[in-house]
């Protein structure tokens, strides 16, 4: 790694690429050829490593996605199994499943477990309802210290209301549409 | 009823969809964006009568994320329709999502009430 090149403002890294490529510039400052070397190997190195870098990352990132999403529909596919083979509905059972599903990821919210998972898991926390009852808490939580009315009750919605609105009005204009074609 | 691998498969396929959204776009998707996409994707696919097929196939994969939630909002409306008409577009969705946005709002102000923010180390 090269921390010390990498850490610099841009123009500071500028003028010295210049200093390595020129040597003597402005009068000031002037770097021995090794010097001039060494830069050269760290612009080699940060080429290659850019070429390197992401992939690894993609490939854990979409592993972590999976696995942890998948579980979370899983653990709700085992509480409807479970539900119906106890004679209730499967409609009943699956909506009985998300409440379920939703009252834990609130909880571990809470908790701040539910934070330290997603940022291993990225769309394998955000896309379940896990998610959505996470980003309710998590804007709630945010905005505690505007009071309990405007401060937590209204911030509840900052995530969770512009995802109802899209939910309602697409169904609605899907219901419209079948309401036109059916009568 | 549906077995449990093949929840893990549809679950996490849908997931990962939203993973590659995400990676490819960087820093411009946010978690909101990919609930409101998934919830209207899911919706319209719905509407198209495609999504059930995919709840038939991944049962609580393709329910649990949130574009099962938008097919159930779709679906409830559809149902609705053929009942109450007209009227039933604007009451169907919410009458068969209502169990999960009751509990997403209660328990959300709840442990928003009782849990303070986690300071990030």
């Amino acid at each position: 790694m090269t921390p010390d090149v990498d850490s610099r403002p841009f123009l500071m890294n500028k003028n010295r690429l210049l200093w390595a490529k020129y040597g003597l510039q402005g009068g000031k400052l002037m770097q021995t050829p090794d010097q001039k070397l060494k830069e050269l190997d760290r612009q080699e190195y940060e080429e290659l490593a850019s070429q390197i870098r992401p992939k690894p990352k993609w490939a854990a990132n979409l592993l972590w996605a999976f696995v942890v999403g998948g579980l979370i529909c899983t653990l709700g596919q085992w509480m409807v199994n479970f539900m119906v083979s106890r004679g209730v509905s499967l409609a009943d059972a699956s909506s009985s499943a998300s409440c379920i599903l939703i009252f834990l990821a609130a909880m571990a919210t809470g908790l701040g477990y539910y934070n330290q998972l997603g940022q291993r898991a990225g769309a394998g926390s955000i896309v379940p309802i896990t998610g959505f009852a996470n980003a309710i808490v998590a804007s709630a939580l945010e905005f505690k210290r505007e009071g309990y009315i405007f401060g937590v009750g209204a911030r509840i919605f900052s995530v969770a209301g512009p995802t109802l609105v899209f939910g309602f009005v697409v169904a609605v204009l899907v219901g419209l549409i079948k309401v036109f074609l059916t009568s | 009823m549906v077995p449990l691998y093949m929840a893990f498969l549809v679950g996490g396929s849908l997931c990962l969809i939203g993973q590659i959204i995400m990676d490819a776009t960087k820093a411009n998707v946010t978690p909101g964006h990919i609930l409101v996409g998934y919830i209207t994707s899911g919706a319209i696919l719905s509407g198209l009568g495609i999504y059930q097929s995919l709840v038939n196939l991944g049962g609580a994969g393709a329910t649990v994320p949130l574009s099962g939630f938008g097919h159930l909002l779709v679906q409830g409306t559809l149902k609705a329709v053929e009942q109450r008409g007209l009227l039933g577009a604007f009451s169907g969705g919410v009458e068969a999502a209502a169990a999960g946005i009751t509990a997403a709002i209660v328990f959300g102000y709840l442990v928003a009430v009782v849990f303070n923010p986690k300071v990030k180390e």
